[in-house]
């Protein structure tokens, strides 16, 4: 798969880019590429620069320093406005319009749009067409937010945050509509914290972290960038004592349980039994992207410091 | 939600790709865009008691009191058809500061003006829905305004005078909405309102709009010559003769420059608004 799209040049590109809030520096030399068909996963804590990327491009900020380019033109360009659509992290629009009416609206905009039906339908708001903005519930709302995006009938779609504020189960639908819209062709730009979302839907993820990118490629290779396995156990054996131990990465209690972040788990485990007797509740398991992020993160505030 | 749309009902991205060529507005699509978005605008301020009931039944209550009751009582038309004048200017002031200033306002504070902004939405069929809004609004009070003097006050003008207060009624939209359009773009959502009626008010008083001015001590009288509504006021006031006595082109030329400040105080809160919008949000 890599090897098939390197090839092609990227659908929408960041090259450069180092972007300032008066003194606050928000992006700092970032370079971001999105490939055609693909789910991009942006992701980083609070505050890393997600928005500030989206934003450029998006076009509703001005590039200060690089560059910025969709479907080759200006991210503000129309030809881009078109084939793009958006969920950004807004408060909300008029409360006093009807979903129906939002989404007729909307699709005004766009010289090819999706039927007013087929978009209730895919957001799951076939019920509340009539029902006033203002009225719904936040998983409802975000679900409108979502129509919208959708409206145009985008080849690109930004979606900023998207699950915020939704429940499991309204999370868990969104996603199958995102992946749904990857098998029609869509390309998808994803920014979240949520690693869980960024492991469930994305095929590239990038890392940002106080404006750089500090890491790049699929979940699994992210995963892959860690210490490797998650030694959980109930032990007497002390976090410190565990850390000069085979392979040890990182070590922490966590509840009852010390958790050891290893690259050598045979060798460790076998150090732990040796050490306490009484060691219980052993599982190894593979890392997960929340345990790559944070050493990823960790290596960058490291790296600042 | 749930796989609705993966089971056939996805859209295929392919068939549309073709006709993406036309992202140029053709004259009836952008015709159909400013529509939609008047229509909708004005909906949805329709439907905002906050808004309709200060901007829309005040001008009303007010005239039907201090026009139809009061000036039954009295030998005179003068005051049912000098307050005619002045409440009409009222009437259009309100919905161009309520609706466009404040309006506008939230609309950037809650993030909808950052999305639009993404979609193809001419920017100009934005600002034309706030204004059409306005200018319905206003005539809506205007129109009843005239039913009121006409049936229930005795207000007797020649044809041309109703159709000329009229216009020159529903014309005040053009500064006011440049007023609140200056509003919209410095003030936060919140404190909008509170901006807007510490100028509404004030100004609607000061201006003359429910005492004649040549009630109020001098220094007032002076302030009321530095305020739109109170030029717009002299020129509706002039059309039924009962106005001050000052040049029309005075009033048109301290109106236009003043129109030409408030946008220029607009464009400059918008630019400045660029440079903070995202610390904001985030």
């Amino acid at each position: 798969m890599q090897a098939g799209t390197t090839h092609s040049s990227p659908l929408a590109s960041l090259s450069r880019i180092t972007h300032r809030y008066g003194p606050v520096l928000a992006l700092d030399d970032l370079d971001l590429e999105v490939r055609r068909g693909e789910v991009l996963g942006v992701l980083g804590p609070n505050g890393a620069g997600k928005t500030t990327a989206i934003s450029l491009l998006l076009g509703s900020l001005q590039v200060q320093e690089g560059a910025a380019s969709v479907f080759g033109f200006a991210p503000g360009a129309p030809e881009v406005r078109v084939r793009r659509g958006a969920m950004l992290q807004i408060s909300g629009i008029s409360a006093n319009l009807t979903v129906r009416e939002h989404i007729e609206l909307f699709r005004a905009y766009y010289p090819a749009p999706i039927p007013a039906s087929r978009l209730l339908a895919m957001a799951g708001l076939e019920d509340l067409a009539r029902r006033r903005y203002g009225k719904l519930s936040g998983g409802q709302k975000q679900r409108v937010m979502f129509a919208l995006a959708l409206a145009g009938d985008p080849e690109l779609l930004f979606l900023d945050e998207p699950t915020t504020g939704l429940d499991v189960d309204a999370r868990h639908r969104l996603w199958s509509e995102i992946r749904a819209l990857r098998e029609s062709g869509r390309t998808t730009v994803l920014t979240t914290h949520n690693l869980d979302e960024a492991d469930a839907l994305a095929d590239r993820v990038v890392v940002i972290h106080k404006g750089q990118r500090i890491a790049e490629g699929t979940p699994a290779e992210i995963k892959s960038r860690t210490a490797g396995r998650l030694v959980r156990c109930v032990t007497r054996i002390a976090p410190d004592e565990t850390a000069s131990l085979p392979g040890v990465v990182e070590a922490r209690t966590r509840g009852q349980h010390l958790e050891a972040l290893t690259t050598q788990p045979e060798a460790l485990v076998r150090e732990l039994l040796a050490r306490d007797q009484a060691l219980a509740d052993l599982t190894v398991v593979a890392a997960g992207l929340e345990e790559a992020f944070l050493a990823l993160t960790r290596d960058g505030r490291e790296g600042a410091a | 939600m749930s796989g609705k749309l993966a089971e056939a009902e996805a859209p295929s991205a392919g068939a549309s790709m073709q006709a993406r060529d036309t992202h140029r507005l053709t004259p009836a699509r952008r015709f159909h865009i400013y529509l939609l978005e008047a229509r909708f605008q004005f909906v949805e301020v329709l439907r905002e008691p906050m808004f309709a009931v200060p901007t829309l039944a005040f001008p009303l209550i007010f005239y039907l009191f201090f026009g139809v009751i009061m000036g039954a009582r009295g030998v005179s038309l003068a005051v049912p058809t000098y307050v005619l004048a002045t409440y009409g200017v009222f009437g259009v002031l309100g919905p161009a500061l309520f609706g466009f200033g404040a309006g506008l306002a939230n609309e950037r504070d809650t993030g909808v003006l950052l999305l639009k902004q993404t979609t193809p939405m001419p920017a100009g069929a934005y600002l034309f829905a706030k204004v059409m809004a306005a200018l319905i609004f206003g005539a809506v009070v205007v129109a009843a305004l005239f039913l009121m003097a006409a049936h229930a006050a005795g207000v007797a003008l020649y044809r041309w005078q109703w159709f000329a207060l009229a216009g020159v009624l529903l014309a005040g939209v053009i500064p006011f909405c440049a007023l609140g359009l200056a509003i919209g773009a410095w003030a936060r959502g919140r404190s909008a309102v509170a901006v807007v009626n510490l100028v509404f008010l004030p100004m609607a008083m000061l201006s003359g709009l429910w005492l004649p001015i040549y009630m109020f001590p001098d220094v007032m009288q002076d302030i009321a010559l530095a305020l739109p509504a109170y030029h717009h006021a002299q020129l509706a006031l002039k059309v039924i003769a009962m106005d001050a006595g000052q040049p029309v082109p005075m009033h048109l030329a301290v109106l236009a420059g003043e129109t030409l400040v408030f946008l220029a105080v607009a464009a400059l809160g918008f630019r400045r608004a660029d440079s903070f919008s995202m610390r904001r949000s985030r």
